[in-house]
């Protein structure tokens, strides 16, 4: 018997059967669907988590915890519990083999939105993911003392347009009464390209206009009967005394060990440095059990849908018995029979991975622009990780195998069934 | 009686895990070309012998042999081969591929078997001329050939059946019951057409039926508690 005989039986069978089947290829198309994207969007939140930060060697800041630094420093989460001295900063720069350092001053904020303060040598160092450097949209860096570049989502959310003018709040929260900046308004000057990073969130300022937002200030609240105007302001000594913490650049790399050393040695105030990389793999351990819960997802939802591929093709061949049973008694052999099953199977599951993966593409292009707005979360599609390739080597394999079990019963039953008909 | 197509000897016959022999038939033999009417009661085992004269069951011992070849000589795969080269097959019900056009469940055998598809070959006609010969030998005209099986009634399935029993014109037809889904009429006009076509294709005939009312249209008739000799026993302890 010719192989394309067994072909076009197996296509009109399963034809007979189109509706039946197409409920299976989804099913498994479903599957598909399910494991690759959990395990997408599992591996994608690593890595725009660990993403956050790249290209800077220290984080100096005050002593405290290396999460709580690395936190507040480059997620702007939390609060300092304290802050370094401007001498400190300058000290950082004398040091051997430090390339740059990049002073961070946090505190205000903007609806909810991190102010940065820091100097123009960030727009430079600063990098993140592989080493990208930022780069603006709109406009261009902060020039006069009251001008702020802010970030894309924050730029996207509250609809901000070069040019507009705002007001930056004192303290993380929500606008406080009373404890605003109003009377020091900042022109948007610029607006940076989407990184997927906390930079998006982020308002920044010259340390300058930091240091004249509180030029009347004192421990937090402003001074009462010593407003200072804006321009006032400007003929004022602005050089910050203190800032928050500081990214520091090294000329090579190999003296990170040192340098750390120098500074939690040193002499004039208690500083700690940590490691960018080091406490993001400090920090996912902590934040990672979120991780570890899509991976448990993802093994249960593989063993439900294999599960029910299998369920779904035993329950076909109960329907396909009689057929099977007439096949055998016109002569085709038990290794046809198995092979007409197989071959089904096998297809059937392709053909639903196919589908699945397709989808996974559509829903991706389609939901990335939302993602990347609303989590930060940039899913990268084309990239293939190990794991998907084992799940689909894994789908495939369960498919092939949901197939044969029935295909072995089939082998068993059908003719003992064709030629004493019970059904 | 040592040319027959189908000989029987010393056939005994348990259901695994059964104390008691289901078949034990001393000797049965059909002619090539006879036409045979096997009769009993329901669960006297008629469905049973079936499967042993086309070699789909083995007997515990004794001898099945069709066309000179004993079942239980061939490996399983050389049963099945022999049993398409040989043996056309009728069931009750529910015999056709309903995906299939009734020519193309009519050529079935004719794909598995080169033996049939030579035997079909031989009659100097095409594969498919072939196929509607036996259909029109079944009183199936060219407009049903190319008919779904499933869009046919049950009458006209059953002698779609027929036909692919008979193209390549094996040596034994089976039918088992094949007239009992049909009413009165239309059973005398099926058993018209497949002892014709029989004749025709040289065929023997192995037909099974508890109606009794159609015995005498064929050659012999047999009885099967009657060459059973394990029914007698049964009988007794019942």
């Amino acid at each position: 018997m010719r192989a394309g005989f067994l072909w076009g039986l197996a296509w009109r069978s399963a034809w007979n059967r189109r509706f039946t089947l197409a409920l299976t290829v989804c099913s498994i198309a479903l599957s598909t669907f399910m494991l690759l994207g959990v395990e997408r969007v599992r591996t994608d939140l690593r890595s725009s988590f660990s993403s956050a930060v790249s290209g800077t060697d220290l984080i100096v800041g005050a002593r405290t915890g290396s999460v709580q630094l690395l936190l507040y420093s480059v997620f702007h989460v939390g609060a300092a519990t304290n802050n370094i001295r401007w001498s400190s900063v300058e000290a950082l720069e004398r040091l051997r083999g430090v390339a740059w350092v990049v002073p961070l001053s946090l505190g205000d904020s903007h609806r909810g939105f991190p102010v940065l303060g820091t100097t123009p040598a960030y727009f430079e160092h600063f990098r993140y993911g592989e080493q990208q450097p930022l780069a603006l949209r709109e406009g261009q860096r902060f020039k006069d003392l009251y001008e702020v570049v802010i970030g894309a989502e924050l730029a996207d959310q509250l609809g901000y347009r070069i040019g507009q003018r705002i007001a930056l709040s004192h303290g993380t929260g929500e606008i406080q009464f009373g404890a605003d900046h109003s009377d020091k308004p900042f022109t948007i000057s610029g607006i940076l390209a989407r990184t997927g990073t906390p930079v998006d969130r982020t308002a920044h300022i010259s340390l300058q206009a930091m240091q004249a937002l509180h030029v009347d200030w004192v421990a937090g609240t402003p001074l009462p009967g010593m407003r200072i105007g804006a321009e006032e302001a400007r003929s004022r000594d602005l050089q910050p005394r203190s800032v928050t913490a500081a990214l520091v650049g090294l000329h090579n790399r190999a003296a990170v060990f040192s340098v750390q050393r120098q500074v939690n040695r040193f002499g004039d105030e208690p500083l700690m440095s940590i490691l960018p990389g080091v406490a993001l793999d400090e920090l996912w351990e902590v934040v990672g059990t979120g991780e570890k819960a899509l991976l448990l997802m993802s093994g249960l939802v593989a063993l439900v849908s294999m599960a029910g591929l299998m369920s779904v093709i035993l329950a076909g061949l109960n329907e396909r018995r009689r057929e099977l049973a007439v096949l055998r008694t016109v002569g085709a052999g038990p290794w046809q029979v198995l092979a007409l099953l197989a071959l089904e199977g096998s297809v059937l599951t392709l053909a639903g991975m196919a589908l699945g993966i397709v989808a996974l593409a559509a829903c991706g292009l389609a939901l990335n622009p939302w993602l990347q707005a609303h989590f930060g979360l940039t899913l990268h599609l084309g990239q293939t990780t190990p794991l998907q390739w084992l799940l689909l080597a894994g789908l495939l394999a369960a498919g092939w195998l949901a197939s044969l079990l029935p295909a072995w019963r089939a082998y068993r039953l059908s003719l003992a069934d064709g030629l004493s008909p019970r059904t | 009686m040592a040319g027959a197509l189908l000989e029987v000897k010393d056939l005994r016959f348990a259901w695994p895990g059964s104390a008691h022999d289901c078949l034990d038939i001393a000797a049965l033999q059909v002619a090539a070309g006879e036409t045979v009417f096997l009769h009993g009661p329901s669960g006297c085992g008629k469905s049973t012998l079936l499967s042993l004269l086309a070699g789909v069951l083995l007997p515990q011992s004794g001898r099945v042999a069709l066309d000179g070849v004993d079942w239980g000589e061939l490996r399983p795969a050389a049963r099945d081969r022999h049993r398409v080269d040989q043996v056309g097959y009728i069931f009750q019900q529910f015999n056709l591929l309903p995906y299939l056009t009734a020519l193309e469940n009519v050529l079935l055998p004719c794909r598995f078997s080169t033996r049939r598809r030579e035997a079909a070959a031989r009659s100097a006609r095409s594969l498919r001329a072939e196929g509607q010969h036996w259909l029109g030998g079944m009183g199936l005209d060219a407009a049903v050939s190319d008919r779904p099986a499933h869009m046919l009634s049950v009458g006209q399935q059953q002698r779609v059946a027929a036909a692919r029993a008979l193209i390549g014109r094996p040596g034994l037809v089976i039918a088992d019951e094949p007239t009992s889904a049909l009413d009165e009429d239309r059973r005398d006009v099926f058993l018209d057409l497949l002892l014709s076509a029989c004749a025709e294709a040289g065929s023997a005939l192995v037909f099974v039926s508890h109606d009794r009312r159609i015995a005498p249209r064929f050659g012999r008739q047999v009885s099967l508690p009657a060459i059973n000799r394990a029914a007698v026993g049964m009988q007794a302890v019942a």
